[in-house]
């Protein structure tokens, strides 16, 4: 059986969607798709990937207009009776065909105040931590860093804020330190001024693209507005504060 | 080729390549690469990390099961001499030894600064880090995260990591090492965004490259798995070892074809999980190999009891080595009592007949196998058995380097992780690779520091610039092919070819056609032409790695045609027997000065006396 695929070619100075008709067998995923008409049809076709199996999250794209992995998106939930669009992500710059520049993550995620743990607990400095208090922050490590999320946010997409604004991939990240259970480090200030989490308005776009079904609106980014409200907006800590000199 | 063709490209060479320069020039940031590059950074010196991929992406976040190390708290029998014991014999014994003893005596360590990094490990009643089983580890050995302990080791690195003030160059790609005299003196790399070439000069080299699954045509490896090293390291004189030696991890997917390879993790049948043909019957209790028998249960009630802490109980078949569980589901297959798509099947799901939350447990213990069968291949595994089937997995051999520094023959030039040889021996237990990259990641970045204090830097040659550059823009002036898919096709062949020809079972002739048909292959890689222009070209990209693939691959057979016994992983028809001579040798592979391949037979040294006790012993 064949299907028609509307892919989108080029690079920052233009370009346009090219249709490409190949032969998609059972199981077959959308990955698999591009790679067969990279190597009969199109040699230079750009596409990220590395596992092929969920596990990387190096694949993401539009695909019919969703953000999704192209390895996990099977091609029998996929209607075939009109092409198959697929488009690199939106909210990124474009290097090349569904290729994007995804540096700005990484420049964020430097900016987060790193993994500070107390003491340790034994005195062959090794920790105890109890197996519920790690599940917690599990969720949020679960994450393979596709970039979904931040490509459907629309405070990114839509409005740009990258300047003032981590989005979800990185309220997840700080939720897994701020939450993890050797962790001591402070980093509400942060949240508020630079950060950016008030931009949040809890459309839970982000969750719902996950391909790691991580519930990031509800366990990460909601926690750490009730943190920042408890810590900034507090008259009786705010007091506090302003003993403590800080 | 014409003059005037030729000095355009010369103009474009010199005009376009950018120069860096580093103490330490790191290449490939997964575990090891990782590892080596923190090492480097906290003691001061500059250091560059060289990545294929974007950061994060590399192979180590696809290991499931664990990392290896004798923390002993679950069993407190463990020690670093069982883990040394049980690592030689699943590597039968053709292992470095002092290699083995290493890893053995620092994994411990190596897995207890991550948690100070910030790894989360499941955790024992006490709040312990939590061991489970694994095949050939005699107590439970493996710290995990559930079934998704690479990433968790790979963000650890990565996050930490970058606080360490490392230049990190992601979605390059490292295309030849340059040479001062014997000494590595830099590389010369292209970046995939805009094909523009990059010159390292550095005062060490860490290769950390991973392996070479791409040669074959069933594999868990991803594209970038391509030899990169192994080759890099061989073409700058380096010598390679046990390249014969290639892990085909039995479980990986078999249906839907496109996911053929995909790998299922061992924890599986660390959890309880049982291989079982078409008849329902647990073939592995069929052939259990004598060096095991004394630790291995003779019946299904003793190993399930093993899977669930019993201490008094030995293992169940399926968790012998890698090698052996491999082989008899091959004979399964052949034997006609395979399943309806060609492999075994693998069963989680009858564990619901002894536990009463058995599928709670399932999804908590193996959430991505779970994940991945349900999305992939529309199986329940909390219901069904999966389908598996043998899938190239591992090299054990690779760049040959001092076990202490891991420094290769070629002075400033070392290899860590899978892309370097010599503890695994013929056979990797499941496990010992993550702790593998820690430890030699670790030493590597250590030793690579030291020699750049002590030696000053490199020249670098122009010349060899020249000649690098030329050979990676070559592909855009090949005349190989029609319509730019001759490097994919290449590089199909090259696949079908290995897995048919040097594959799991092997015999002479095969191999010694395939050493002709890789001549054939390197003529065809060589004209191979690309379309298009050097901004993020994947056909360009396959051009190139075919040169290593074909390197490496040719390595695998020539090292495979001279150890004229069966060993661990290498399996020959032939002469399926171990020969006690080949117990004492390694084969090297080494460029001759013809620029052949020459492999040879080198005797490995002594064991020392404490160290063979250790083993007897634990017999």
């Amino acid at each position: 059986m064949n299907a028609t695929f509307s892919i989108w070619r080029g690079d920052a100075e233009g370009g346009a969607f090219r249709e490409y008709v190949t032969e998609v067998s059972e199981g077959m995923v959308v990955l698999d798709a591009v790679h067969r008409i990279q190597a009969d049809q199109a040699g230079d076709l750009a596409v990220r990937w590395n596992c092929k199996a969920g596990k990387c999250g190096s694949c993401s794209a539009e695909i019919n207009g969703l953000p999704r992995l192209m390895c996990m998106t099977r091609m029998s939930d996929l209607p075939l009776e009109r092409p198959v669009a697929l488009a690199p992500m939106k909210t990124f710059p474009l290097i090349k065909d569904l290729v994007t520049d995804v540096s700005w993550n990484f420049q964020v995620k430097k900016g987060v105040k790193k993994f500070k743990p107390r003491p340790p607990d034994a005195p062959d400095g090794t920790w105890r931590i109890d197996q519920a208090d790690i599940e917690r922050v599990q969720e949020f490590r679960k994450c393979i860093e596709c970039y979904l999320c931040q490509d459907v946010c629309h405070v990114l997409r839509e409005h740009h804020l990258q300047e003032s604004f981590i989005g979800p991939r990185f309220f997840a990240y700080v939720a897994a330190l701020e939450m993890h259970p050797l962790d001591t480090e402070d980093r509400l200030a942060e949240l508020k001024e630079t950060q950016g989490v008030g931009f949040c308005n809890i459309t839970k776009c982000c969750t719902r693209v996950c391909p790691e079904e991580i519930n990031i609106t509800d366990n990460a980014i909601i926690p750490l507005k009730e943190r920042v409200v408890d810590e900034m907006y507090d008259p009786l800590r705010k007091l506090f504060r302003l003993f403590r000199g800080s | 080729m014409l003059d005037g063709r030729d000095s355009r490209l010369e103009n474009h060479l010199t005009a376009q390549v950018q120069t860096h320069e580093h103490d330490v020039l790191v290449i490939g940031a997964g575990g090891a690469g990782l590892r080596a590059a923190i090492e480097a950074s906290t003691a001061k010196v500059s250091v560059g990390l060289v990545c294929k991929s974007l950061l994060g992406k590399a192979h180590t976040v696809m290991a499931e099961g664990g990392i290896a190390a004798a923390l002993s708290n679950v069993d407190e029998r463990d020690s670093w001499k069982v883990h040394f014991a049980d690592t030689m014999r699943g590597g039968q014994y053709v292992n470095n030894w002092r290699m083995a003893e290493l890893h053995a005596r620092e994994a411990p360590a190596r897995v207890r600064e991550l948690e100070a990094w910030g790894a989360l490990f499941d955790r024992t009643r006490d709040g312990r880090i939590l061991q489970r089983n694994f095949g050939g580890h005699r107590y439970p050995r493996l710290a995990h995260v559930g079934d998704r302990t690479g990433l968790e080791m790979i963000r650890t690195l990565q996050d930490h990591g970058i606080h360490q003030g490392i230049d990190v160059h992601m979605e390059y790609t490292v295309v030849s090492l340059l040479k001062d005299g014997e000494r590595v003196s830099g590389a010369l790399a292209y970046d995939r965004e805009k094909g523009m070439l990059h010159l390292f000069r550095a005062g060490a080299i860490v290769l950390a490259t991973g392996g070479i699954g791409k040669a074959y045509r069933i594999t868990s490896n991803s594209w970038e798995y391509t030899g990169d090293g192994q080759a890099l390291a061989y073409d700058a004189g380096a010598e390679l070892m046990d390249m014969e030696f290639v892990q085909f991890h039995p479980t990986g997917m078999v249906w839907p074809p496109s996911v053929q390879g995909i790998l299922v993790t061992e924890g599986v049948r660390g959890e309880g999980g049982v291989l079982l043909n078409k008849e329902g019957r647990r073939f592995l209790f069929d052939a259990i190999p004598e060096n095991y028998r004394s630790q291995t249960a003779d019946n299904e009630e003793e190993g399930w009891r093993y899977t669930q802490g019993d201490k008094s109980a030995r293992r169940p078949p399926e968790l012998l080595t890698r090698d052996h569980v491999a082989r008899c589901i091959m004979r399964e297959i052949r034997e006609g009592r395979g399943s309806p798509h060609g492999g075994v099947f693998l069963d989680i799901s009858w564990i619901k007949r002894r536990l009463p939350d058995a599928e709670a447990i399932i999804r908590k213990k193996l959430p991505s196998m779970y994940h991945q069968f349900l999305k992939l291949a529309d199986i329940d595994i909390t219901r069904q058995p999966m389908e598996v089937g043998p899938t190239t997995h591992y090299i054990m051999g690779g760049v040959r380097v001092d076990a202490e520094t891991q420094m290769s023959s070629v002075p400033g030039l070392f290899a860590a992780g899978e892309c370097a040889a010599g503890l695994h021996g013929a056979n990797r237990l499941g496990g010992n690779s993550l702790s593998d990259l820690l430890v030699f990641g670790q030493r590597a970045g250590a030793h690579a520091t030291r020699f750049v204090k002590d030696h000053r830097a490199g020249q670098i040659d122009q010349d060899q610039v020249d000649a690098a550059a030329r050979a990676a823009l070559a592909p855009f002036e090949g005349d190989g092919g029609e319509g730019g898919a001759e490097a994919y096709r290449v590089q199909h062949d090259l696949q079908e070819m290995m897995q048919d020809m040097v594959g799991i079972v092997r015999r002479e002739s095969e191999m010694a056609q395939a050493v002709e048909h890789l001549a054939k292959l390197r003529d065809r890689a060589a004209r191979v032409r690309v379309d298009g222009n050097r901004a993020y070209n994947p056909g360009w990209h396959t051009a190139l790695d075919l040169r290593n693939l074909i390197t490496v691959s040719e390595a695998v057979a020539r090292s495979a045609l001279e150890r004229k016994e069966s060993r661990g992983a290498h399996f020959r028809d032939d002469l399926p027997a171990p020969d006690p001579a080949f117990a004492r040798v390694n084969v090297v592979a080494k460029k001759g000065p013809g620029g052949e391949m020459r492999v040879e037979r080198r005797p490995i040294p002594e064991i020392p006396a404490e160290l063979k006790q250790i083993i007897e012993e634990m017999k």
